[in-house]
């Protein structure tokens, strides 16, 4: 029988992955990227779960939000690397202060 | 029975993948990693019968976003192992935290239950229950500005996406189409009067 926290512990585990993921990948941007995808899916999870259990769909009319959000950000993340490629031909993090930040 | 067997299958493969995306020597392994997490997330979807996103996961995530990363992948020309310096000598941090995340997830949502009375498990819907119709219903109602902001978003980004990454090489002969448009018989012929030279 799968219940309410099966979903939220496996939402769980997933996160927790891609917060590793940020740790072992800091240098490639790109990784950085999928990592933040990877998070966003397990929050999403979170949304679909507790709408169906609840038995209240304003939670996935809020992920259906969330993935245009995504979409959007994903699509001018990847537009500013590009950008930054072209420019330093490299997308190592560790290169990336100009801004001495 | 057949519905939890196919819970703990695919949210294996769900973890696997997303181990493999955060290990993977090579940035296209890693996206096509990610693609086979989305499409185990849309199928985990699927049992808990919302049908509308798993869709929408699919042909927005895997068929755009995932189809966007693995072009900008496979054209950036990337060192991959001086990116992956520094990889091992952070692996037991990055594992350590993980584990304090699951550990204590574990505990909130598993043993202590939240602390509050979740809902078990929940009755099938009837068969000829529309989940895409009832999202619409409440998407074109309830969170109708919502979702014009939502377009605007994606607007937004479609004019910085072009912006940010159009340029002007020197060099390249292009169209100047305001140029042409402007274009009038009186600045392309020119009538010239000559005399005569010989007398037929």
């Amino acid at each position: 029988m799968i219940t309410l926290s099966h979903y939220l512990l496996l939402a769980g585990i997933l996160f927790a992955i891609a917060v590793a993921g940020i740790f072992l990948n800091r240098r490639n941007v790109i990784l950085l990227l999928m990592c933040i995808e990877l998070m966003l899916l397990a929050v999403n999870f979170n949304f679909v779960a507790f709408s169906r259990f609840l038995g209240d769909l304003d939670g996935q009319v809020f992920v259906f939000f969330i993935l245009t959000v995504a979409a959007a950000e994903a699509a001018i993340g990847l537009a500013i690397l590009v950008v930054l490629f072209r420019q330093r031909q490299s997308i190592n993090v560790e290169e990336l202060d100009t801004m001495r930040g | 029975m057949l519905v939890t067997i196919l819970f703990y299958a695919f949210s294996a493969v769900l973890v696997g993948a997303a181990l493999g995306v955060i290990v993977a020597r090579n940035p296209v392994h890693a996206v096509l990693f990610l693609v086979l997490c989305f499409f185990n997330a849309a199928v985990l979807w699927l049992l808990i019968e919302a049908e509308f996103l798993a869709i929408v996961l699919v042909l927005v995530y895997v068929g755009a976003v995932m189809v966007l990363f693995l072009f900008v992948v496979m054209m950036l020309d990337i060192n991959i192992e001086k990116l992956r310096e520094g990889f091992a000598r952070h692996a037991p941090l990055g594992a350590l935290i993980a584990l304090i995340v699951i550990v204590e997830l574990y505990y909130v949502l598993w043993v202590r239950r939240l602390g509050v009375e979740l809902p078990g498990s929940t009755a099938p819907l009837p068969d000829n229950h529309s989940n895409t119709a009832e999202i619409g219903a409440v998407l074109y109602t309830e969170y109708v500005y919502p979702f014009q902001l939502a377009a605007i978003v994606l607007l937004i980004a479609i004019v910085a996406a072009i912006a940010l990454t159009m340029r002007r090489r020197a060099g390249i002969r292009v169209q100047d189409i305001a140029r042409q448009v402007a274009a009038r018989p009186e600045g392309r012929i020119r009538i010239v009067h000559m005399p005569v030279e010989r007398e037929p």
